[in-house]
């Protein structure tokens, strides 16, 4: 009983939280209604019993990502981005609209059939058991089957970061004069 | 009533058409990259429905390499927003049409 | 011994190579020395591999060493091999042994050149190409070679391609011998098609079991290619063009060496050759040589003299092939190698020597101030006049004496051969009087339209490195007929050197009677000419001026002929194939751009440029994908 409210109000909070994200129109309203769905699907993580999982989710969505969201909304001026309201041309309203009810119906069709759809496979090698709890079997499988990936993420990761400082940097004194008249010379 | 996994599976589906049905209506490039997250993580929540459902953790390790590359690609996102809009200050995703064919 | 084969070409391989990436840097003279030192590396090879072939019998002479399978192409294996017999090794000795005096004298000769050390990459390039050319072991590394020399000729002849005569005779040659090289691929694509092989070793194994018809048309082709690589009729146009490359380079190229390929090719192929085509060859070859010899009789250019000559003495050497004589042929060419390459550097060293005046009338006298020149020059001249005891005088009284013992028209080619002995012994006579004697004309008044040199012409003395080579030249020109003298009993080295080699060996059925009578015609025939010259020249005791009719200075018109033709109808054929390639060739490529261009126009809109709406395609992409992966479960 106490799981199915958890799950509900959790569900609500999420559901809430995402009509926020894609109706509001201030940017600032959109990322905290983003903070409000990321925590909600941390409390679903838990209910999942995927305990580390949950904490990373806060941590690194609303601690970081979204602070990241607010720092760029905060450096380029609210008026930038406040004068961004909901805005669609017809033909792409139709297609969002088209895009939601085939996402519906197809969910429809799953919710039908979910027990035959997906279900019936054994575990395959990951499967979780009791004696250890969920980090280190998760630290298990990242740093023993997939380590080269869980490396290659690290390289990811820095490639993000010379890019966003090559993106952010401001053109030199030398590119604006040469590229002064053209536009997109440099960026 | 019971929760079952399926639960879970409908309430990241729903999260998916949500963002995605975001992406397709907002013109602010910041509000959609926030709406990719959000069907990043109707995806998560699916993966994590999945590892509970058939007992494996390589659901849960998924769910860490999304989060990753999520990471890796809020930060090029907002860079290139902040690029973009300090050169454009008034730029919607659809002015960026310099690409057109 | 006999497997240090491939260091033979490896040398100036190597020297191609390294003045390829460093010649620059090198500079002169030092690029000039490394080439004649890889050039002399690959002479002394071709000594220890000969060194090594003596100590073997007679009949063991033959060793193939496959380097690797070049070109494995289904059942046909195309080997990277040498092929060292006493042919193969004869020609490599005297192409390296020459090709390294000449080497030697263009250090000096090119002295001050701006291109110094490229003329040295082309020259060691050459000399491996001709030697691949010679020790190849089967038809198609000889093509390798045969185009190799080719194209290195074609670079040579235009070095100073600023010039625009050099340049327009790089290309006459080169299309010349595109018509040639047409032949050689026909003979091997006929060759491979009856024998199914194209190694020397089993074609000749083979060769008797063709039919007289194929025979003779791979007879034929190979000789359109041996007439175009050697400069006979009516192919021979662009070796007197090709007197505009570098004194050395025509020495070499276009006389001692790249032009015998034609002879070697032919020789080496004597196992096919057919009697119906070595008729052909017989006649094509007397009628070169005389053709020629009238020719050179009323030439002013000091080169274009001795570029005739050149075709006429090959063409001498066809007509020993003709008549199955093939060692009198080789024995031509290595003679021929000597004294012609002589001459040729001879005359260089008086061009060097004058300022690179040419004109033989503005000349004279020049015995005085250039010695050694005009000792050795005079060394050739007696040598390529068929005086005794010089080489020429050996190797052409053979070739006279075979055309005499060919059955019916025997006769006629041995008359004709003769009276181009006499011709060639007048238009050398000629040649030397008006350079080395007589009285200096260098600083004559040249008529309307020519150009003079630019200041007084004092002629000098080469440096060593040119008159050294002139020096080696003269005395193997004068010993060269040792190698095959007739006159002492067994005392015909080449002839028992080269005899396995040959399908049908050559043995001469006159008496001796005959034999010295012939000699004794043909000598006299050569002082004729002399004494005629003497004459003329020397003495200037009979007017010249219609000993040079224009009818022979303009080579009987037979480039202007060529001209006409290809200027002529020649030029509606091209413009036909000009046409052809622009509608259907450049219609297909044209058309397939702009059918891109096209569909790219119809689907061009679909690149809005609107983020969102590429968004949509993703969108109904991932949908239908979805669609299609649960349909299968429904």
């Amino acid at each position: 009983m106490v799981d199915t409210i958890v799950f509900i109000v959790a569900a609500v909070i999420c559901l809430s939280g995402a009509f926020g994200v894609i109706l509001a129109r201030n940017p600032v309203h959109a990322a905290l209604m983003l903070v409000m769905t990321l925590f909600g699907i941390a409390v679903q993580f838990v209910a999942l019993e995927a305990h580390f999982l949950a904490a990373v989710q806060v941590i690194v969505y609303a601690g970081a990502i979204v602070v990241l969201f607010l720092f760029v909304i905060m450096l380029l001026g609210i008026d930038v981005s406040q004068s961004l309201e909901i805005g669609a041309m017809q033909s792409q309203k139709i297609a969002a609209f088209g895009f939601s009810g085939a996402g519906l119906a197809i969910l429809g069709f799953l919710v039908n059939r979910v027990d035959n759809a997906a279900t019936g496979r054994p575990p395959v090698g990951g499967a979780i058991n009791d004696r250890t709890t969920n980090v280190s079997q998760l630290a298990g499988t990242l740093f023993d089957d997939y380590v080269y990936a869980f490396e290659l993420t690290s390289v990811l990761l820095v490639i993000a970061v010379i890019g966003a400082v090559v993106l952010a940097r401001k053109p030199t004194r030398a590119q604006v004069e040469a590229g002064g008249e053209s536009e997109g010379s440099d960026a | 009533m019971e929760v079952t996994e399926s639960w879970y599976l409908v309430l990241g589906a729903l999260l998916f058409i949500i963002g995605g049905t975001g992406l397709l209506i907002r013109r602010n490039p910041l509000v959609m990259l926030m709406c990719v997250e959000l069907m990043l993580n109707g995806v998560n929540l699916t993966f994590v429905a999945f590892s509970r459902m058939f007992s494996d953790i390589r659901g849960q390790t998924v769910v860490f390499f999304v989060l990753v590359v999520a990471a890796a690609e809020v930060v090029v996102g907002l860079g290139l927003v902040v690029a973009i809009l300090r050169r454009q200050p008034e730029a919607t995703a659809d002015d960026l049409n310099v690409l057109k064919g | 011994m006999l497997e240090l084969v491939w260091l033979i070409p490896a040398f100036p391989l190597l020297g191609f190579l390294v003045l390829l990436a460093g010649g620059r840097v090198l500079g002169e003279p030092r690029a000039g020395w490394l080439a004649t030192l890889m050039s002399a590396g690959s002479f002394a090879a071709t000594l220890v591999v000969f060194a090594g072939m003596l100590g073997e019998d007679a009949q063991d002479r033959e060793f193939q060493q496959v380097l690797f399978d070049w070109l494995p192409v289904g059942n046909l294996t195309v080997e990277a091999g040498f092929l060292v017999d006493p042919l193969s090794i004869t020609m490599a000795l005297f192409v390296t042994g020459v090709g390294s005096l000449i080497h030697l004298y263009s250090v000096g000769y090119m002295h001050n050149d701006p291109k110094y050390s490229k003329f040295f990459v082309y020259l060691n390039l050459f000399l491996f190409s001709m030697l691949m050319l010679v020790l190849g072991n089967n038809l198609v590394i000889t093509f390798l070679g045969w185009e190799g020399v080719g194209v290195c000729s074609y670079f040579l002849i235009s070095f100073w391609h600023t010039r625009e005569s050099a340049a327009v005779a790089g290309k006459k040659a080169f299309v010349t011998n595109r018509v040639g090289d047409w032949g050689f691929m026909l003979a091997v694509f006929l060759i491979w098609g009856s024998l199914h092989t194209v190694t020397y070793t089993e074609i000749n194994a083979a060769a008797g079991a063709l039919t007289n018809t194929t025979a003779t048309a791979i007879s034929l082709m190979l000789l359109i290619a041996a007439a175009g690589k050697s400069a006979q009729l009516p192919l021979y146009v662009w070796l007197p063009d090709a007197m505009e490359g570098p004194t050395p380079v025509s020495a070499m190229v276009h006389a001692a060496t790249m032009v015998t390929s034609g002879i070697y090719l032919l020789v080496r192929m004597n196992y096919v050759l057919s009697d119906d085509a070595l008729l052909i060859i017989a006649i094509v070859g007397a009628a070169t040589a005389l053709f020629a010899a009238l020719v050179a009789v009323a030439q002013h250019d000091i080169k274009r003299v001795l570029a005739y000559s050149t075709v006429s003495q090959l063409g001498y050497m066809f007509l020993a092939i003709g008549s199955g004589a093939y060692v009198a042929a080789i024995f031509h060419v290595i003679t021929h190698a000597f004294f012609k390459a002589l001459l040729f550097l001879g005359s260089g060293s008086v061009i060097h020597g004058m300022h690179d005046e040419q004109d033989m009338r503005y000349m004279g006298a020049l015995r005085k101030v250039m010695p050694i020149t005009g000792a050795t020059f005079i060394v050739g001249w007696l040598a390529i006049a068929g005086v005794p005891p010089f080489s020429g005088f050996w190797s052409k009284d053979e070739i006279l004496l075979a055309a005499w013992e060919q059955p019916d028209i025997g006769p006629v080619l041995w008359a004709v051969g003769l009276v181009t002995a006499l011709l060639t012994a007048y238009y050398m006579s000629r040649q030397v009087f008006l350079v080395f004697y007589g009285e200096a004309r260098w600083n004559d008044p040249r008529p309307e339209g020519v150009e003079g040199p630019e200041s007084e012409v004092h002629p000098h003395e080469s440096p060593w490195t040119m008159w050294a080579p002139l020096a080696v030249l003269a005395i193997a020109a004068v010993a060269g007929g040792a190698l095959n003298l007739p006159v002492v009993g067994d005392w015909l080295v080449l002839e028992h050197f080269l005899e396995p080699v040959f399908a049908h060996p050559h043995h001469f059925t006159s008496g001796t009677t005959t034999k010295v009578v012939l000699a004794v015609i043909a000598v006299a025939a050569g002082l004729l000419g002399i004494a005629f010259a003497v004459q003329v020249w020397l003495r200037r005791k009979i007017d010249s001026s219609r000993l040079e009719p224009k009818f022979l200075t303009e080579a009987m018109y037979v480039d202007a002929t060529y001209a006409k033709v290809a200027g002529g109808p020649g030029t509606k054929g091209f413009d036909l194939a000009a046409t052809f390639d622009k509608v259907v060739v450049d219609g297909a490529v044209d058309g397939t751009g702009r059918l891109v261009r096209k569909v790219g126009e119809l689907i061009q809109p679909a690149q809005s440029g609107f983020v969102r709406q590429y968004a949509i395609g993703v969108a109904i992409g991932g949908i239908a994908v979805v669609v299609w992966l649960l349909s299968g479960t429904v």
